[in-house]
C-alpha cells in the first residue's frame, strides 16, 4: 500500500482504530516544533491575546482607558500581584501552594513599618521585611519537605499565624510615622522613574531574572524536574527536599517585597494589609500557567496572568458595573484557564 | 574475573528468608537473565545490588574487590546503573535533560553558570545514535513511545559509562515492536563491553540476548545455566517448581 492511500484510509471517519505501530509512527514522524509554533501553544501567549482583546474592546466603552493616568494605575495595581506570582509560581511548579503569602504581607509589612518608626533607615526597614519572610518560607519550607506535611495544610496554619502575629505586635494600630527616611521609602513604592511605577520595574527586572532563571539555571531545571516527577528527580541524585525548601522562602520573599513597595503607595501599614491576596496571586499565577499538577512553569505567565485581572476589574470600573462582580469574573477566567489547558493537553498527549 | 561476584548472599525481613545463599556472577560484555515467579527474590536480590538493602549474609565483589553499598548512590559510583521499571523520567521534560538530570552540562560567564543546552543535546544525540535509537533530544518525552523512554533510560545510564547495568523488567509495558527495538538497545550494551543484568518474566527476551539465565525459587537460586544449554520449557519448569533444579 503507498503512503497516500494509508493517509486517505486514516482520515475516513469510522475506521478500526489506528494500530500501535502506527500510532507510534506518528508519533515519532512528528516535526520538531519551531520556536513560534512553541509559543502559540503556550497559556501566556492566549492570555496575552485576551489582555489584548478586552483592551481593545475597552478603547470603545471608555475614552479613560487609553489615558496615561488609567494605565499608569493599571500597571501599578498589578506590579504587586505580579511579583507574588512569580514566587508562588515557583511553588506551584512543584506541585505545592502557598496560602501564607497574604498573611505574610501583612506581617512583613507591619515589622517593616514598627522597625522604621522605631527610627532606623529604609535599609534595616527592607531587611526586616525579607528576613521576616524568609524565616516564614523557612518554616513553611522544612515542614513540607523534610516533615512530608501537605503545603495545603501547612501554609494555611501559616496564613492564620502570621496575621495573628501582626495583629499582636502592631497591638491593632495604623503606622504611618516612618521615621528618618519616610520620604524615601515612600518614593520607592509609590512614584515613578521615566513615567513607569517603581513596582512596575520591579516587576519586569523581576520578570526577565526568573524567565532566565527558568531557562537556564540548573536550580530552576531542578525545580521543573521536581515537579514533573519528584521520584525520579531524587533517583538522578537532586536534593530534592533543599529545593522544595528553596521554592517556599522564595516565594515568602516575593510577599515580603511587595508588602515592602505597598506600603510606600499607601502611605501607611496596618495587619490587614495583604488579607485575601492569596486568592489573587495563585489566580493570577494558574491563568498565567501554571498548572496545580506541577512541572509547568513561565516567568511571563506571573505578570500576564495579574495583569488580566487587573485589566478586568479596571473594565468593569470604567464600564460602569458594580465592582462587586470582579470577583465573578476573576473567577470565571481561572476556570476558563484551567479549562482550556485541560483542552490542550487533551490534544497532545492522548 | 568477573566483574560483578554475588557471593552466597542471604536476606531475612525477620523471620521471612527472602534469599538463601545465592551467588551469581556476570562477567563484561555478559547479559544474565534473572527469572522467577513473583515473590521468589528477583526484586530483593536486585535492591541489594542496587545498595537499597544490605545483605544479612554473604558478599558483594566488584572486579574481586568486596563493597558495601549503604545507599543506593554508593552502588552508583561503584559503577552500577539501574534502569527502573517505570524508568524514572520526568515527562514534562526533553530526552536530553533527562539523560542529563542531576548533573546537567554548564558553560561559565564570568561568575554566571549557565545550562549548556547545545552540548548537552549534542551529546544525547551521540548516546541515543550510538544505541540507534531515533530518539530526538529536544523532544519531550511526554511524547515519546516506551521503546523511546527505554532509550532515554539507558542513554542516561551511558553517561557514566557504567560497568554494570541492571534492568527492571524493561519489555513488560511496551508494544511488540518496541521490545525489538530494547532488545537491540541490551545488545548494544553488552557489545560496548558492560555487564547487563536483566529481570524480566518473557522468557524470549531472555534467550534472545541473554548468555545465561539464573532461576530463582523461594529465595534460592535453583540453575544457572548457559542460554545454549538449555530451553524455555526447561526454564519453565524451573520457574514453577516442576523441575527441581538444573
Amino acid at each position: 500500500m503507498t503512503d497516500s492511500t494509508n493517509s486517505n484510509t486514516r482520515t475516513k471517519p469510522g475506521r478500526v482504530p489506528l494500530s500501535h505501530a502506527e500510532i507510534d509512527e506518528s508519533i515519532t514522524s512528528r516535526t520538531e516544533r519551531s520556536g513560534l509554533q512553541a509559543m502559540f501553544q503556550t497559556q501566556p501567549f492566549w492570555v496575552l491575546m485576551a489582555i489584548l482583546g478586552l483592551g481593545l474592546a475597552m478603547t470603545f466603552v471608555s475614552d479613560v482607558f487609553l489615558t496615561e493616568r488609567n494605565l499608569f494605575n493599571t500597571t501599578r495595581n498589578f506590579a504587586f500581584f505580579g511579583i507574588m506570582a512569580l514566587g508562588m509560581s515557583a511553588v506551584i511548579c512543584t506541585a505545592g501552594i502557598d496560602l501564607s503569602v497574604g498573611s505574610l504581607m501583612g506581617l512583613s509589612g507591619i515589622v517593616t513599618g514598627l522597625v522604621m518608626e522605631a527610627g532606623y533607615g529604609v535599609v534595616p526597614g527592607f531587611l526586616a521585611s525579607m528576613g521576616v519572610a524568609a524565616l516564614v518560607g523557612l518554616i513553611n519550607g522544612v515542614l513540607i519537605a523534610y516533615l512530608r506535611m501537605a503545603p495545603f495544610v501547612v501554609t494555611l496554619g501559616m496564613l492564620a499565624i502570621a496575621r495573628s502575629i501582626s495583629m499582636v505586635i502592631s497591638n491593632n494600630k495604623m503606622i504611618f510615622d516612618f521615621g528618618p527616611d519616610t520620604d524615601l521609602f515612600l518614593w520607592l513604592g509609590g512614584e515613578s522613574v521615566l513615567g513607569v511605577p517603581n513596582p512596575v520595574w520591579v516587576l519586569i527586572v523581576l520578570t526577565a531574572v526568573f524567565w532566565w532563571v527558568w531557562r537556564y539555571s540548573t536550580w530552576g531545571r531542578w525545580v521543573i524536574a521536581i515537579g514533573g516527577n519528584a521520584k525520579a528527580a531524587r533517583l538522578a541524585g537532586i536534593p530534592v527536599e533543599r529545593i522544595i525548601v528553596s521554592v517556599y522562602v522564595l516565594s515568602a520573599l516575593t510577599a515580603g517585597l511587595s508588602a515592602f513597595l505597598m506600603i510606600g503607595w499607601f502611605g501607611s501599614v496596618n495587619n490587614a494589609m495583604g488579607s485575601g491576596y492569596e486568592l489573587n496571586v495563585i489566580a493570577a499565577s494558574v491563568i498565567g500557567g501554571a498548572n496545580l499538577m506541577g512541572g509547568v512553569v513561565y516567568a511571563v505567565g506571573a505578570p500576564i496572568g495579574a495583569a488580566l485581572m487587573e485589566l478586568i476589574r479596571n473594565s468593569l470600573l470604567l464600564a460602569g458595573i458594580d465592582a462587586l462582580w470582579q470577583q465573578f469574573f476573576v473567577g470565571l477566567f481561572l476556570i476558563l484557564a484551567v479549562l482550556l489547558e485541560q483542552i490542550r493537553n487533551r490534544g497532545k498527549s492522548d | 574475573m568477573s566483574l560483578l561476584e554475588l557471593d552466597s548472599i542471604t536476606k531475612s525481613f525477620g523471620a521471612i528468608h527472602a534469599l538463601q545463599g545465592v551467588s551469581l556472577s556476570v562477567a563484561r560484555g555478559e547479559a544474565v537473565g534473572l527469572m522467577g515467579d513473583n515473590g521468589a527474590g528477583k526484586s530483593t536480590l536486585m535492591k541489594i545490588i542496587a545498595g537499597n538493602f544490605r545483605p544479612t549474609a554473604g558478599a558483594i565483589r566488584i572486579e574481586g574487590r568486596e563493597v558495601q553499598f549503604n545507599k543506593p548512590i554508593e552502588a552508583r559510583q561503584s559503577g552500577i546503573e539501574i534502569v527502573y521499571q517505570d524508568l524514572g523520567l520526568c515527562d514534562n521534560l526533553t530526552a536530553a535533560a533527562n539523560v542529563f538530570l542531576g548533573r546537567e552540562m554548564k558553560k561559565s560567564f564570568g561568575p554566571i553558570k549557565y545550562l549548556d543546552y547545545r552540548s548537552m543535546n549534542k551529546r544525547a544525540g551521540e548516546l541515543f545514535a550510538e544505541l540507534k535509537s531515533e530518539t530526538r533530544p529536544r523532544d519531550l518525552v511526554k511524547q515519546m513511545s516506551g521503546g523511546q523512554r527505554q532509550a532515554v533510560a539507558i542513554a542516561r545510564t551511558r553517561l557514566s559509562e557504567p560497568k554494570l547495568v541492571l534492568m527492571d523488567e524493561p519489555t513488560a509495558a511496551i508494544s511488540v515492536r518496541q521490545v525489538a527495538e530494547v532488545l537491540n538497545l541490551i545488545r548494544r550494551l553488552k557489545d560496548a563491553g558492560h555487564a547487563v543484568i536483566l529481570v524480566s518474566h518473557r522468557m524470549p527476551d531472555v534467550f534472545d540476548v541473554c548468555d545465561r539465565v539464573a532461576v530463582l525459587r523461594r529465595g534460592t537460586k535453583v540453575a544457572d545455566k548457559r542460554i545454549d544449554d538449555t530451553t524455555p520449557e526447561e526454564v519453565t519448569g524451573l520457574i514453577i517448581g516442576a523441575i527441581r533444579a538444573a
